[in-house]
């Protein structure tokens, strides 16, 4: 069990895991966590405030959940789009998506190494 | 915090992009009022997944929100097809919600099942062809 918290910047957390940055975003958030999942009612009232949130789903819907959860981004795995209406929206509302050719399992180990 | 606050929300049935907004702003007002995290949390989820739940079952609705000194209530009524079954819709995992719904993330059938989890009151009137009313209540 890990006894501390590691905590990380968006910046840092896209570069070190060469994810691509699809939406402008505030670099004062931290990367506490993470949480992987596509179902939103699963997604809503499990994910936590700082979590690297790992899905395929790149919709406006999504953009709602990341609002209330406020986890620190979205990361699009296995190059899941972004829709249009989704990255206006997420960028209206501070949401930031990043997008990985990796699929949540192995981008998720790699996060655990991480924070 | 003498007196309540009361906050009223329209809920389209018709503009996904919106869905949300309503839970949204009442996270925010209880933000600003210094409301304790866990029972934001509470109210954010349940109240997020009825907003939803109005969208894409019901064709929107209204949603009415009481902040007192000790618990948010919150009131969410439309006029869609109603539940036919209570008991069945309660139960984790079911879902009536067609393909083109569960493609944008929707029908875990856990909704319903969140909202009474984390609330502390919870009252649903329903009837066929009538709609469906929702009472809610969170202590503080
Ligand atoms: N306001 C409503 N009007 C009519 N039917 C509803 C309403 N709310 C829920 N239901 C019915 O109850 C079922 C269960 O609702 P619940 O919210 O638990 O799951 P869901 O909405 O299908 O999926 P999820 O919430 O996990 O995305 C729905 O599939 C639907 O048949
Ligand atoms: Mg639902």
């Amino acid at each position: 069990m890990k006894m501390w918290v590691k905590k990380m910047k968006i910046k840092d957390f896209a570069e070190k895991l060469e994810l691509k940055v699809l939406t402008a975003y505030d670099d004062s958030k931290e990367i506490k966590g993470c949480y992987c999942g596509d179902l939103l009612s699963w997604v809503m009232s499990r994910a936590k405030e700082g979590d690297a949130w790992l899905t395929v789903m790149g919709n406006v819907n999504a953009v709602a959940v990341a609002v209330l959860t406020e986890c620190a981004c979205i990361v699009l795995t296995e190059n899941a789009s972004l829709d249009e209406q989704a990255k206006q929206k997420a960028e209206m509302q501070g949401v930031c998506f990043l997008q990985s050719s990796e699929n949540a399992y192995e981008l998720a180990v790699k996060i655990s190494e991480l924070i | 915090m003498a007196d309540s606050i009361r906050l009223h929300y329209d809920v389209s049935g018709t503009d996904f992009t919106l869905a949300g907004a309503a839970s949204s702003d009442v996270k925010r007002t209880l933000k600003q009022l210094g409301i304790s995290p866990d029972a934001i949390r509470n109210v954010a989820i349940a109240m997020y997944e009825g907003e939803i739940n109005m969208v894409i079952h019901a064709g929107g609705g209204e949603i009415d929100v009481e902040i007192t000194e000790n618990d948010i209530r919150m009131v969410l009524e439309d006029h869609g097809p109603g539940i036919e079954n209570v008991e069945l819709a309660m139960k984790e995992g079911y879902s009536t919600a067609p393909d083109n719904i569960r493609s944008l993330g929707f029908g875990a059938g856990m909704g319903l099942p969140n909202i009474k989890k984390y609330t502390d009151d919870f009252r649903i009137e329903t009837q066929l062809g009538v709609g469906t009313k929702l009472i809610l209540k969170v202590n503080i």
